[in-house]
């Protein structure tokens, strides 16, 4: 059953066409909404809450009308906004217990669950301090905690990476993953980044200036084939020429040998050439080609025609 | 309907295991289970009690009670200022009384109000947009609405909280006074009936005070706009209204058209609505002048309070989220 859908949702505001005629169905698992910045898919989420009106058009969450249920089904999904929704002067653990009550928790659950889901978004001695003094990432999980808190069957997580620095992205990235995995909560989340949604998300809907460009399962996006990226102490050039000598399919990003994966046996290769050469493996790591790489492509294919 | 029926690998095991198998582990102290996630299957309440909880959290802010320390500052303060008075009275009615001096309290439990307005004007102008402006400066807004309450519900909560919060503010001085009454042996009927009528009076404050300070307090998020708002309407249309009173009635000797004045400041116009309705004397230089305009002061002071009310409604309806 699908989690989402829309059909010819429509948003119009005096100036601009936020949506237009948006139909989408979106399944159980972790779907990404990607569009650049104002392709409308915080209209979206804003629809489906209730926060906004759409200007005509039906969508459903959970199997249910969105315009006829919003009390009962905001009380099942969970929403994190993109922008700064926390008071400075509350620490995270009273804004969490205070938002649990609101979503319909009585008292002591909704302690117990804030309890759970700091610990689940990494929010330790810290939870008791003013969440005016929290970094940027520390924010972003308390605004995860208190859309988890209630254990909702759907949340909808508005640009959960923004902000982030690297390191942060990954760890955020790596709790969405586990909010499907692990907790069983079906996730759409939005990003303007293709390449970090497509390593987590299980779907990809695609959106451009409120019009559906794609929507496909992310394995459909990213071919079967997987590589390699090798990278080495030095001589790099003698090493890509070992590599084709040795069978391997190589290309070259940069310092990086990407080599095309046949098999377990492609890891003793690369290992032994590498070895004979006298040279130092600096990484190895299995990579998938990219959504983005489909699209450039794809883009490159329409320039031609 | 099972939305949830592909769920990962139930976590129950897992909990089950680390209860019922307290293990070697345990003995040797320091070890954190990860008892994985667990799912929430118990009571979900409904938008009713979602709204009486958000009252509570509310009327707690109010007294800063679950805010920082600083936050505490103000509201507690004024609260000991509001009763100290009433403390001094009491007193002052226990002692005199036995003394022989005063046979009624020194005060009457119907002015205490206005006689320190500039202390409720401060607790209504820090507190008000404490309850609303917050709410709007930190962008929290959105998570309240895209939970179970509907927009209404926040209202009426917020303008509850408010108004309970000043209620009690009022309420517990005069009873203070009443009760300092009831030990100097004061005739218990009459002081009874006294009381009840001036925190009928303080309901009334409440609301009215209330309703104006939020509307004000729910259009900015900057609380200091929402501070110097609140005290400007307030205690300004008090000062001018008493000044126009004291010219009109007492120099130029025209107590109705004073009276009618009364209208157009909140402190006078519910302090009008005591002295007509409630019997109280005015604490204003001239009450409402006869029975219409009684009823007048009682009409605007309900339209005021359901005006007040629809303001906010309409406010939150249109509010950008």
């Amino acid at each position: 059953m699908s989690v989402i859908t829309t059909e010819g949702l429509t948003k119009r505001y005096p100036s601009v066409t936020a949506l237009d005629q948006l139909t989408v169905q979106i399944e159980p698992g972790i779907v990404g909404l990607v569009g650049a910045n104002g392709a409308g898919k915080s209209t979206l989420i804003k629809i489906l809450l209730g926060l906004n009106d759409a200007t005509s058009g039906r969508s459903t969450m959970l199997g249910l009308d969105v315009a006829d249920n919003g009390g009962e089904l905001r009380g099942r999904v969970g929403y994190m906004p993109e922008h700064d929704c926390l008071p400075a002067d509350v620490s995270a653990t009273e804004f969490v217990v205070h938002m649990a009550r609101m979503s319909g928790l009585p008292a002591d659950a909704a302690r117990e669950r804030t309890a759970d889901t700091l610990r689940h978004v990494g929010l330790y001695e810290e939870r008791y301090r003013g969440i005016g003094g929290y970094s940027t990432g520390m924010k972003q999980r308390v605004k995860l905690a208190q859309a988890l808190v209630h254990d909702p069957e759907l949340v909808l997580l508005d640009e959960p990476t923004n902000g982030l620095d690297p390191v942060g992205r990954d760890e955020m990235l790596a709790l969405i993953r586990r909010i499907r995995t692990d907790f069983g909560i079906s996730v759409l989340v939005t990003s303007h980044m293709l390449g970090e949604l497509e390593r987590i998300c299980d779907h990809v809907v695609i959106i451009d200036a409120g019009v559906l460009l794609r929507s496909s399962s992310t394995a459909e996006f990213t071919r079967a084939s997987e590589q390699l990226a090798v990278e080495v102490t030095a001589d790099t050039e003698a090493v890509a020429d070992a590599f084709a000598e040795a069978g391997l399919q190589v290309g070259r990003a940069g310092n990086v040998l990407l080599v095309e994966l046949a098999g377990e046996a492609t890891y003793d290769v690369v290992r032994d050439t590498v070895a004979q050469l006298g040279q130092g493996l600096v990484r190895l790591e299995p990579r998938r080609h990219r959504i983005a790489e489909v699209f450039e492509e794809g883009a490159h294919d329409a320039a031609t025609v | 309907m099972q939305p949830r029926s592909d769920q990962a690998p139930s976590p129950t095991a897992d909990t089950a295991g680390a209860a019922t198998d307290p293990g070697p582990e345990q003995a040797s102290g320091g070890v954190i289970h990860d008892i994985g996630y667990r799912g929430y299957d118990g009571d979900r309440l409904g938008r009713r009690a979602v709204a009486r909880a958000l009252f509570v959290h509310s009327l707690r802010g109010v007294y800063g009670v679950g805010r920082s320390p600083k936050s505490k500052v103000l509201p507690v303060g004024l609260s000991v200022i509001m009763c100290l008075p009433a403390l001094v009275l009491a007193v002052v009615t226990v002692v005199g009384v036995g003394q022989g001096i005063v046979d009624d309290v020194p005060l009457d439990y119907s002015r205490y109000a206005i006689v320190l307005q500039a202390a409720l004007a401060i607790f209504l102008a820090t507190q008000a947009p404490q309850t609303v402006s917050l709410d709007l400066r930190f962008n929290t807004l959105p998570l309240y609405l895209s939970r179970p309450l509907e927009r209404v519900d926040y209202v009426v909560a917020k303008y509850a909280s408010l108004s309970i919060g000043i209620f009690i503010l009022l309420a517990v001085p005069l009873l203070i006074m009443y009760v300092g009454a009831l030990l100097a042996e004061l005739p218990i009927g009459s002081e009874t009936a006294d009381v009840m009528s001036a925190l009928v009076g303080a309901a009334l404050y409440a609301l009215v005070l209330s309703g104006i300070a939020l509307v004000i307090a729910s259009v900015t998020s900057r609380r200091g706009l929402g501070v110097a708002g609140i005290i400007t309407v307030l205690m300004m249309s008090y000062v001018v209204v008493t000044a126009l009173q004291g010219v009109v009635g007492i120099d130029n000797d025209d107590k109705s058209t004073a009276g009618w004045f009364g209208l157009l400041s909140p402190m006078t116009l519910v302090d009008g609505v005591q002295v007509w309705a409630l019997g109280a004397d005015p604490s204003t230089p001239a009450g409402p002048p006869n029975n219409a305009a009684g009823v007048v002061f009682v009409l605007v002071t309900l339209a005021l309070i359901a005006g007040c009310l629809g303001l906010l409604v309409s406010r939150y309806r249109r509010v950008r989220l």
